[in-house]
């Protein structure tokens, strides 16, 4: 095996039409918020019944998709496995710009988003929210310095190591943080569950995978080098056993619900009853997110081609969106009950399930936060040594 | 080296002049009504954004409604009326706020919340938030500017 | 001293706080159910805790004078869109799922004790005051929304649209979040509640305000006498809001 040279990736006809699509994207986004922003939310599809909406689906699938994009890094510095130490410096680029993509989605869906000094200054430090806008930043600087130490010379055996382990530990962290952001919600009863930090952790680990694969499979495409196939189908081994870690989470969390009587309404809602979002849940999170994904990677002759990766990869993105759309619409779509033991019903929407039609404003600004870090990871490439000129097979010393 | 420096030096002099010839750059401030603030002008100008945060904190967390200050107390003296006798608000160049802190180039987040005229002044669509200029306006707006004020 | 022109405005907005109008206005006996604390009180006192009982037998089905009241007062008027207009009071159909029985009653922001929306805050805008009142701080409010996702009773509504024309005593804008004050700028004058004199002046005189940690006061009274529930009991929030008759 030679020894890993990292190039920056040329700016070539395909790569300039990517960059300007995305672009095109961000401006997008850009006019969407200027137009939300002078008319008030009120052009959005969400109300005071559903108040996180598309934006927030988008965002959150980002940010739990940037820890977990860090995952292929920490194999490489934390668990010591070689083959993936070439991957490294992508791994942590594309958790940086993941996370910046969604915290924008945030930042910019907000009411008042030219506060967002006073949000990183002023703290209420028993909200998770506010521990989250620290984590996130934190995040940022950690591993911008773990890039750092990755690509200097002379750098103390260990230090590596040292910085990568706190980068995963940060991780955790943060989408702890992230999963507890719903989780410790006591007033809804689809959330207020202990559970949902480790099943965050879990889709993070399922969705940063997928991203990364599919995302490093088109760095390569573009910029005209081999990747070979066993690195991806060695990972694609990896994204089931996740995947189905993500649907054993699901498991243990809606089968302890079923148990509860006071949780039964909600559980008939999403397993059953709510039209959209039992479609979306098994439809869309188990299916397509889940069990499709491990039986193309398991499939006897499919399973072993490293597009059985890529595919389960892109089935993963999309049962990831479809299950974080249940999570948060579905959790606020359920009506709450005021009092336990009797209906409410208002002209208000008490006691009905609440609608929400998302309109084009929050699906630019979603899609844009897309584009956003799609194209500072595209940057990065061509500005910076972080992509190996030659990863295929021979050169790595995978097996076939 | 000269040329660069001999203007600005001017332009000091210029600026170092007594306060009543004011240069033609200093902000027409409109006149208020009632008995002046006995701290001065200048201690005013230096620290009412200081004062107005404190004393909002004391209204609004500690529930003072009695301490003499509050924004809409403020235009008790402080209000403009345009050439057709209608009181501005700050979407108007000529309000008492904007007059300053639009020479100052520091923008006022407070009316996008509270009133800028006093209670009973129909705001309407005069609203700071709600300039709606598109394109056009922009338009007319500069010709406005160019025939001698709004 | 300082600020002469400041102290005599202050008297003029003392009398135009309508505190000093509605005692002088309602009949007496009425007076007496609606006036909950002493007059003039000019802080927020933590010996106090200032609580709604609301008797859901007296509240008629039709009647929303408590909403419309609330609205005037607050200048929270609709823009056409239920789902996305303000609503800091709104009334509610109760029916136990046991034995059928229906009451209405409005629901409004509950004060808790505990309230999960300045828990969920991240910029501490979402407070609680000393005396119990639940506020918004507007100044820092980032509109993010948090705390609607938390409140178990949709008491907070988000500004979706521009505003004008706001109360000088009620400044409210786009982009932040807001609920019932309790009226806070009455109370503090001494007064009640726009929601309490207004069901007072419709004959039903359902909502009774008043201070529970004064144990001589109308409403404490009346809670040590008769059951009383708060909402979503189970939450352990401690409601200043209590119902009866449910």
């Amino acid at each position: 095996m030679e020894r890993t040279l990292y190039r920056e990736i040329k700016a070539t006809g395909p790569v300039w039409q990517v960059a300007i699509w995305l672009g095109l994207f961000m401006a997008a986004m850009l006019a969407s918020v200027v137009y939300v922003e002078h008319h008030g939310h009120a052009v959005t599809g969400m109300t005071n019944h559903v108040v996180w909406g598309l934006p927030h689906v988008f965002a959150i699938f980002l940010i739990v998709a940037a820890s977990g994009a860090l995952n292929v890094a920490s194999m490489a510095s934390v668990f010591d496995k070689v083959q993936y130490k070439p991957l490294a410096r992508l791994s942590g680029v594309l958790a940086m710009a993941l996370l910046a993509g969604g915290l924008a989605v945030l930042v910019l869906d907000l009411g008042r988003p030219d506060r967002l000094l006073v949000a990183m200054t002023t703290y209420n430090f028993s909200s998770i929210f506010a521990w989250n806008v620290l984590l996130y930043t934190g995040f940022l600087g950690l591993v911008a310095v773990y890039l750092f130490a990755q690509m200097s010379r002379g750098m103390p055996p260990g230090a590596i190591k040292s910085i990568g382990t706190l980068a995963f530990l940060w991780r955790l962290a943060l989408t702890t943080g992230t999963g507890s952001i719903f989780g410790w919600l006591v007033a809804r009863p689809g959330y207020d569950a202990a559970i949902m930090a480790p099943l965050f952790i879990a889709m993070s680990f399922s969705f940063g995978l997928a991203v990364f694969i599919l995302v490093l499979s088109a760095l390569y495409q573009l910029a005209d080098r081999p990747l070979g196939a066993g690195l991806v189908i060695r990972m694609g081994r990896l994204l089931a056993i996740f995947a189905a870690l993500v649907l054993y989470f699901t498991a243990v969390q809606h089968l302890t619900n079923l148990y509860a009587a006071e949780h039964a309404g909600f559980e008939a809602f999403i397993l059953s009853d709510g039209g959209i979002y039992t479609t979306l849940f098994w439809g869309g999170q188990v299916l397509i997110g889940g069990l499709i994904p491990i039986a193309m990677i398991y499939h006897p002759t499919f399973g072993k081609t490293a597009n059985a990766a890529r595919a389960a990869s892109v089935c993963v993105v999309l049962g990831g969106f479809a299950q974080v759309y249940v999570i948060v619409i579905g959790g606020q779509a359920y009506p709450m009950e005021l009092l336990p033991g009797y209906t409410v019903t208002s002209g208000l929407g008490d006691g009905a399930v609440a609608a929400y039609r998302p309109r084009w404003p929050e699906l630019l600004l979603g899609l844009g936060g897309v584009a956003l870090a799609l194209l500072a990871t595209g940057l990065a490439a061509k500005v910076l040594r972080i992509l190996p000129t030659n990863l295929s097979d021979a050169n790595t010393g995978q097996e076939g | 080296m000269i040329r660069l420096l001999l203007p600005l030096v001017l332009m000091l002099a210029a600026g170092m002049s007594a306060a009543e010839d004011r240069s033609s750059l200093w902000p027409d401030i409109p006149k208020a009504t009632g008995a002046p603030h006995a701290e001065g002008n200048a201690y005013w100008r230096k620290h009412h954004m200081e004062m107005m945060r404190h004393d909002r904190d004391l209204t609004m967390r500690d529930g003072d409604r009695m301490i003499a200050a509050s924004l809409k107390g403020c235009f008790d003296c402080h209000t403009v009326k345009d050439a057709s006798g209608a009181t501005v608000t700050y979407a108007s160049e000529k309000h008492f706020c904007r007059s300053c802190h639009d020479f100052a180039a520091v923008r006022v987040d407070c009316f996008m919340c509270h009133r800028s005229t006093p209670d009973g002044i129909d705001e309407t669509d005069d609203h700071a938030a709600l300039t709606g200029r598109k394109a056009g306006d922009i338009l007319a707006y500069l010709r406005a500017i160019g025939e001698g004020g709004e | 001293m300082t600020r002469i022109k400041g102290a005599e405005l202050s008297r003029r907005d003392f009398l135009r706080s309508g505190a000093a109008v509605a005692s002088a206005t309602l009949a007496p006996g009425v007076t007496l159910i609606a006036f909950g604390g002493s007059q003039a009180q000019a802080a927020a006192d933590a010996g106090k805790r200032w609580g709604l009982l609301i008797d859901a037998g007296k509240c008629d089905a039709g009647c929303s004078a408590c909403v419309s009241a609330c609205r005037d007062e607050n200048g929270w008027g609709g823009h056409g869109n239920p789902d996305t207009d303000a609503q800091w009071i709104r009334k509610v159909t109760l029916k136990n799922k046991t034995t059928g029985h229906e009451t209405s009653m409005p629901v409004m922001c509950q004060h808790c004790a505990e309230p999960p929306c300045v828990d969920v805050c991240p910029t501490g805008a979402s407070f609680k005051r000393a005396d119990g009142i639940v506020l918004v701080d507007k100044h820092t409010c980032i509109g993010c929304r948090y705390c609607m996702m938390a409140c178990p009773f949709k008491a907070r509504s988000f500004v979706h649209e521009p505003i004008v024309n706001q109360k000088s005593h009620a400044p409210r804008g786009q982009g932040t979040v807001e609920s019932c004050t309790l009226c806070v700028h009455r109370v503090d004058a001494g007064g009640t509640p726009a929601c309490v004199e207004a069901c007072a002046g419709a004959g039903h005189e359902a909502i009774l305000f008043g201070d529970l940690n004064d144990p001589d006061s109308q409403i404490s009274k009346r809670l040590a006498e008769y059951p009383s529930a708060a909402l979503r009991p189970d939450l352990g929030l401690g409601q200043g809001v209590r119902y009866a008759n449910l």
